[in-house]
């Protein structure tokens, strides 16, 4: 399955994998803050209904 | 008519409310056309006779180059909005962007070093396009480090806004300058690099690399816009959140 | 506008003024790049328009964040704002301020520190003509950057790091005019680029340095 990368392999994959590994990072990053600021968002407009 | 119906998802609550739709949908199909066409791309399609296995990188290289600048020119269209009609969706969608960006920027640069080693014997060169992109990549840190020093929300989103609209000018005349700047200092040297970097990537694509390729900028367009989506959603949240917390303190 | 400006540079001269720092900063960079490239001569000549310029510019860079900060502080600025004066024209008498303090003096000084790092004669007088025309860009836009910043506290480093990117055209052209002065070579076109670049930074960034000024007095 793996393509034939001749001798330019190493360059190919690392720099796939350094791409894939920075998109991957801002994806988490970005869910991440999304999901504590929905979290934060929703206790705060419960405190309010209860108060 | 149409066009001012446009401006009503300027409202947040309706803004939350179509995104809470799109964003699944547009998510679904960055993902898709990212998959699809990095894997065409990396599996699929032949070496070049010249480039040999390195012309696989074009798949990264040039979908996050273009977006790299895409990103700042959204930017700039939405701080403008901003600035005229000051919808906050607008300046928080602009806050949204810049780290996105900014990695498609570093992407755009690692890629290019790693692929420059082999093809031009040198992981660094300052080639116009090369030094351009990093002085880009230097507008997003302050652009990113000014809306983290200001406070006040729209203060920051003011103060930034105008930021990016001078920066922008700037920016644009790097673009020239460091051209001009690298012409003056090696005269020779820049033919092969101009060569391998301009005129060979773009032109001499034939149809095998190319399919693959626009399927990949797609993707990484709709990368971006599920990104800025999902990001100015949190944005929004936040600053809502921050209204509620001071509204609690005042009563 | 012209009191704003004498009462500017009368603090600028006074002790703890920062008049002279910029100067001192000059020569001290100008001392430190030989300890750290080498005392070859002919290097040095080769380099020395380059760093004449830079060394300018990051001296230039040093006086910034006190350009609009004192007067944020005890108040004056919004007295400033409320004043009959425009905004814009603050911004320009303070950027001038900035640049007779700053910036010309450093001029003056370019050909002694010039002949520190072996300057070739025939550069000298380009290096002069190159700061004295790209240095009031620097000052334009190094009022930008600190009316951004003067409502942040600590906002120095900040304010390096948003100036220096749109320093580059002006450094890029000013020290293409130096370098290329010294060679001999032509130096019409990045004359005329540097005078474009400066002119437009004084004709229309006081209006977006008042338009950050206003937001940040609001």
């Amino acid at each position: 399955m793996m393509p034939e990368l001749g001798k330019y392999a190493g360059e190919v994959l690392s720099s796939y994998a350094a791409s894939l590994v920075l998109l991957a990072g801002l994806v988490v990053v970005s869910l991440r803050a999304s999901r504590k600021a929905k979290m934060a968002l929703e206790a705060l407009e419960k405190g309010r209904q209860d108060g | 008519m149409r066009l001012n119906a446009l401006w009503e998802y300027a409202n947040p609550v309706k803004f939350m409310r179509l995104t809470d739709r799109v964003l699944p949908v547009v998510s679904m199909l960055a993902l898709a056309a990212m998959v699809v066409g990095l894997v065409w791309g990396f599996f699929f399609t032949p070496d070049d006779f010249r480039q040999g296995s390195t012309v696989k990188i074009i798949y990264l290289h040039v979908p996050s180059a273009m977006m790299a600048i895409s990103a700042w020119f959204m930017m700039l269209v939405t701080s403008l909005i901003w600035l005229i009609r000051r919808h906050h969706v607008s300046a928080l969608a602009a806050k949204a962007a810049a780290p996105v960006g900014a990695v498609m920027t570093i992407i755009g640069l690692v890629t290019g070093a790693i692929w420059g080693q082999p093809m031009w014997g040198t992981w660094w060169a300052w080639d116009p396009r090369l030094t351009s992109f990093l002085i880009l990549f230097l507008f997003y840190l302050g652009y990113i480090a000014l809306w983290e020093a200001v406070e006040d929300g729209d203060t920051a989103a003011d103060l930034t806004s105008a930021l990016c609209l001078v920066g922008s000018v700037f920016a644009f005349l790097s673009r020239y300058a460091v051209n001009f700047w690298n012409q003056g200092l090696h005269q020779g040297a820049s033919v092969l690099r101009a060569g391998a970097l301009a005129g060979d990537t773009e032109e001499r694509v034939s149809n095998v690399f190319a399919v693959p390729l626009f399927i990949s900028m797609a993707g990484f367009v709709l990368f971006f816009i599920a990104l800025v989506l999902l990001r100015t959603r949190t944005e929004i949240r936040l600053r809502r959140a921050k209204a509620l917390i001071a509204r609690e303190r005042l009563s | 506008m012209i009191a704003l400006l004498m009462r500017d540079l009368k603090l600028a001269f006074r002790a703890g003024g920062g008049f002279g720092l910029g100067l001192a900063f000059f020569l001290i960079v100008v001392v430190l790049v030989p300890f750290g490239v080498g005392p070859q001569t002919a290097l040095l000549s080769r380099i020395a328009a380059g760093i004449l310029w830079v060394g300018a510019l990051l001296a230039c860079l040093l006086s910034l964040d006190r350009l609009f900060a004192l007067d944020w502080e005890d108040g004056s600025l919004d007295l400033l704002a409320t004043s009959p004066l425009p905004l814009e024209a603050v911004a320009v008498s303070k950027a001038l301020a900035h640049w007779l303090t700053t910036g010309l003096p450093l001029v003056v000084a370019s050909p002694v520190f010039g002949l520190l790092l072996g300057l070739p004669e025939a550069g000298y007088i380009f290096v002069v003509l190159s700061l004295l025309i790209g240095t009031p860009a620097l000052s334009f836009i190094g009022a930008f950057g600190a009316a951004l910043t003067v409502g942040i506290k600590r906002g120095g480093l900040l304010l390096s790091l948003l100036v220096l990117p749109l320093y580059v055209p002006t450094l890029i052209f000013g020290a293409e005019v130096a370098r290329r002065g010294s060679e001999g070579l032509a130096v019409q076109t990045p004359l005329l680029l540097l005078a474009g670049i400066t002119f437009g930074s004084m004709a229309l960034l006081p209006f977006a340095s008042a338009l950050v000024l206003r937001v940040n007095l609001r």
